[in-house]
């Protein structure tokens, strides 16, 4: 008979076999189930909720894109992209809706940097859509946290509607009652906050003839 | 429906389903980690892992399988991250470096959660479910297993046994965290978090650009993140991404998750010790804390003060639109008086007192609720705490619940007080004092210095959050915070274990018309008082040089 071994060193061999029989459990059964079951039951948000456009896949409903006019020169990694004004603009991006690369501009309240970029923003927005600088709205002037907001607030959807219109040459109209169309609510009429989709928007939009 | 009301019936839902779940998962806690029956899986995984599930241990064997299983987790994770480029679903993810990998192993083990790298470009699907989210499991059952052990050091008489730490792990996790993560993982994949095993998917967006959509096993880990009170996103953007929280609803069924647990515990303890008027005093303070906290801090943010929030005309930056203020500052308050971490909006960028606050929160202790079963051994070490302040005031000996509180005891518990401030406070001052380490803040002035004190709180607490702005991806900081989360975790462990081995050897003293009543109103009142003298006066010099000075100045 070999010698027992010391206390300590049985416990961590007791510690090692609890930690892999929890790993099998909780690491790989546990998420083998919720995936096998939400992939039947959920399979399409399970999947990251895929917008398609003429069968092709064009974005998440969830991720917000960028909407910008081809760059007059493609190599030039310094030229700055310009908003395309057919397409109704999300809010700035601290990653520009970079999605393998989510996350915050995490400038403090009192930064001269996020100051700047404010007071930039309310200029170019102002100018861009042809409305009053004063009544730009909060969200078309911050970053979001994920960089990925998919959703802007009703009024800068509605400051962005004549500028759409006019590009599209729609009616006024018919472009107001697409954003009403994909203004989505609070959820349960009391939960979050309430939000037009951009992704979903822009390719109602698009599909106008 | 305005967003003022919208966001006060957010906050009634909230507390509403949490009150309805107090009393039934607070006794399905008390009975699971008092029952003498086990479950035919549990035996087996006894048999499989060597142990006899019916033998307790003493504290000082309930601490040292404590220490051996997250010993060998660390080690493990550590494994587990540094090879992942070598084992299945990594995504071609590249090897992480050692000082990285150390600090994210401990921040697992920790149940901090502290992630110095970006999800989606730095782990693969595997070391995520098989490492990340296991440790999120587990490292909430040890927390809740520690509280388990201490109540028993209160309704135990002349014994030296508190539990048996096997048992107690097994029971929490297979009948308490995996069945509620189940449900609660499909309800947040109906919302829209994504469960798949796919990499990136590329798309080309209508203006032309190439976009890059991740995927990944996330409503599994969202779940447990949640839930065990661990606060690590898989994506670098945590609960703000929208495949982690998709909507208003998700973001609610998040909170909950969050505070459920932490809530119930104190039933738990009521029951426990024979009196469930004890544990409506431990929730009533514990309510009391996160009402008026979640209040400023909702209130804090709808002011959204400093230059370039006033510029803007909402504190928005870091939030997103599908939350507002009212639902970014719930899941703020929640996640920092927990100790969760995960972040619905970026704290960085919260206005200079909503941003003190949430430090502030963690300051406490993360104990009003705290994280699952540390807030409760926190807040039951505080009440030890206030009943000796009580009997200093009128010259007896104190006793809480039957036990003598004399000078063993005492020392535990101002041990245990201790500990956290020294780690926060001298790992601040000797960053602060390292002109490598002052340069790793994003913002300057005070906000910087916020972003370091901010750093260390999260760190020695086991939050995980952080004033996202300051790089901390370098070996100094790696190695600093990784030692403030692992004494911050297993110091305090040590401390309370102690402390139960030490109440569960007496023989309970009867009551008499003298002892203090600590299921009434004064003891509430006493109770909230202590925490606040204790946290004021030791952090106080620390917040005004920090939030306190933006705040005022700006």
């Amino acid at each position: 008979m070999s010698k027992p071994l010391p206390t300590t060193i049985r416990t961590h061999f007791t510690a090692l076999r609890a930690l892999l029989v929890l790993t099998v459990i909780l690491g790989v059964a546990y998420p083998l189930l919720v995936t096998g079951i939400s992939q039947v039951a959920f399979n399409d948000k399970a999947n990251g909720s895929f917008v398609k456009a003429d069968g092709r896949p064009i974005g998440s409903s969830l991720i917000g894109q960028n909407y910008n006019l081809p760059k007059v020169n493609p190599d030039d990694p310094k030229e700055e992209p310009k908003p395309d004004p057919k397409f109704f603009q999300p809010r700035p991006s601290a990653n520009n809706y970079a999605g393998d690369n989510s996350g915050a501009s995490n400038l403090g309240p009192n930064s001269d940097d996020l100051l700047k970029a404010v007071n930039e923003r309310r200029a170019a927005v102002a100018e861009f859509d042809g409305v009053d600088p004063a009544g730009v709205p909060a969200d078309a002037l911050t970053a979001s946290g994920s960089g990925l907001d998919p959703y802007i607030s009703t009024a800068y959807a509605k400051e962005q509607v004549n500028r759409v219109a006019k590009e599209r040459g729609l009616p006024a109209d018919t472009v107001a009652k697409l954003v009403d169309e994909y203004t989505e609510g609070r959820s349960l009429g009391f939960l979050g906050n309430e939000g037009v989709n951009v992704v979903l928007l822009n390719k109602a939009i698009s599909e106008q003839k | 429906m305005g967003s003022t009301l919208a966001g006060w019936l957010q906050a009634l839902a909230l507390v509403g389903a949490l009150a309805l779940c107090y009393r039934p998962l607070g006794d399905y806690i008390a009975k699971l980690l008092t029952t003498s029956k086990h479950l035919r899986v549990e035996r087996g995984i006894y048999k499989l892992i060597g142990v006899d599930g019916d033998a307790d241990q003493r504290w000082p064997v309930y601490l040292r399988s404590v220490v051996a299983f997250s010993a060998v987790s660390v080690l493990f994770l550590y494994g587990l991250i540094r090879l992942q480029n070598f084992l299945l679903l990594n995504l071609g993810v590249p090897q992480m470096p050692g000082h990285q990998a150390w600090n994210t192993a401990i921040s697992f083990v920790a149940n901090t959660n502290w992630q110095s790298y970006a999800g989606e470009s730095a782990m693969g699907h595997l070391a995520q479910m098989a490492g990340l989210a296991v440790q999120n499991f587990v490292s909430a059952a040890v927390g809740i297993a520690v509280v388990a052990a201490l109540i028993r050091g209160f309704t135990r008489n002349r014994t030296d046994r508190v539990g048996n730490f096997w048992v107690d792990l097994t029971r929490i996790n297979l009948r308490l965290l995996l069945p509620i993560s189940i449900v609660f993982a499909l309800v947040l994949a109906a919302s829209g978090v994504i469960q798949n095993f796919h990499g990136f998917t590329d798309v080309t967006t209508l203006s032309g650009e190439v976009q890059k959509i991740p995927g990944g096993p996330v409503a599994s880990q969202e779940v447990i993140k949640l839930l065990g009170t661990n606060g690590g996103g898989f994506f670098n953007a945590n609960s703000a991404h929208p495949f982690e929280n998709p909507t208003g609803f998700s973001n609610l069924v998040e909170i909950f998750l969050i505070l459920l647990i932490p809530f119930a515990l104190p039933r738990t303890f009521g029951r426990m010790v024979g009196d469930n008027r004890q544990g409506y005093a431990i929730v009533a303070v514990m309510g009391l804390f996160w009402v008026a906290s979640t209040a400023l801090l909702t209130f804090a943010e709808s002011q959204h003060g400093g230059a370039a929030l006033q510029a803007a005309g909402a504190a928005m930056e870091g939030k997103e639109q599908r939350f507002g203020i009212a639902a970014s500052s719930l899941f703020a308050a929640s996640t920092t008086l927990t100790s969760t971490g995960a972040v619905n909006s970026f704290h960085d960028s919260f206005t200079p007192f909503g941003g003190g606050l949430t430090v502030f929160n963690m300051m406490l202790g993360e104990i009003a609720p705290g994280g699952v079963g540390s807030g409760l051994y926190g807040m039951l070490v505080l009440a030890v705490i206030a009943v000796f302040v009580a009997g200093l005031m009128v010259g007896r000996t104190p006793e809480y619940l039957g036990k003598k509180l004399g000078g063993r005891e005492m020392k535990f518990a101002s041990l245990y007080i201790l500990t956290t401030p020294t780690i926060v406070l001298v790992g601040t001052g000797v960053a602060m004092a390292l002109p490598g380490e002052r340069a790793g803040m994003l913002n300057s002035g005070a906000h910087g210095f916020s972003e370091v004190l901010y750093a260390f709180t999260s760190a020695a607490n086991n939050n995980g959050s952080a004033f996202g702005g300051i790089t901390v991806n370098t070996d100094w900081y790696d190695t600093a915070l990784g030692l403030a989360m692992i004494f911050g975790r297993l110091l305090p462990i040590v401390f309370v274990l102690a402390l139960a081995g030490s109440l569960a050897q007496q023989q309970p003293v009867p009551a008499t018309p003298g002892t203090l009543p600590t299921h009434k109103p004064l003891f509430v009142g006493l109770l909230s008082g202590v925490i606040l003298i204790v946290v004021g006066l030791t952090y106080f010099p620390a917040l005004a040089l920090g939030p306190i000075a933006e705040g005022l100045s700006s």
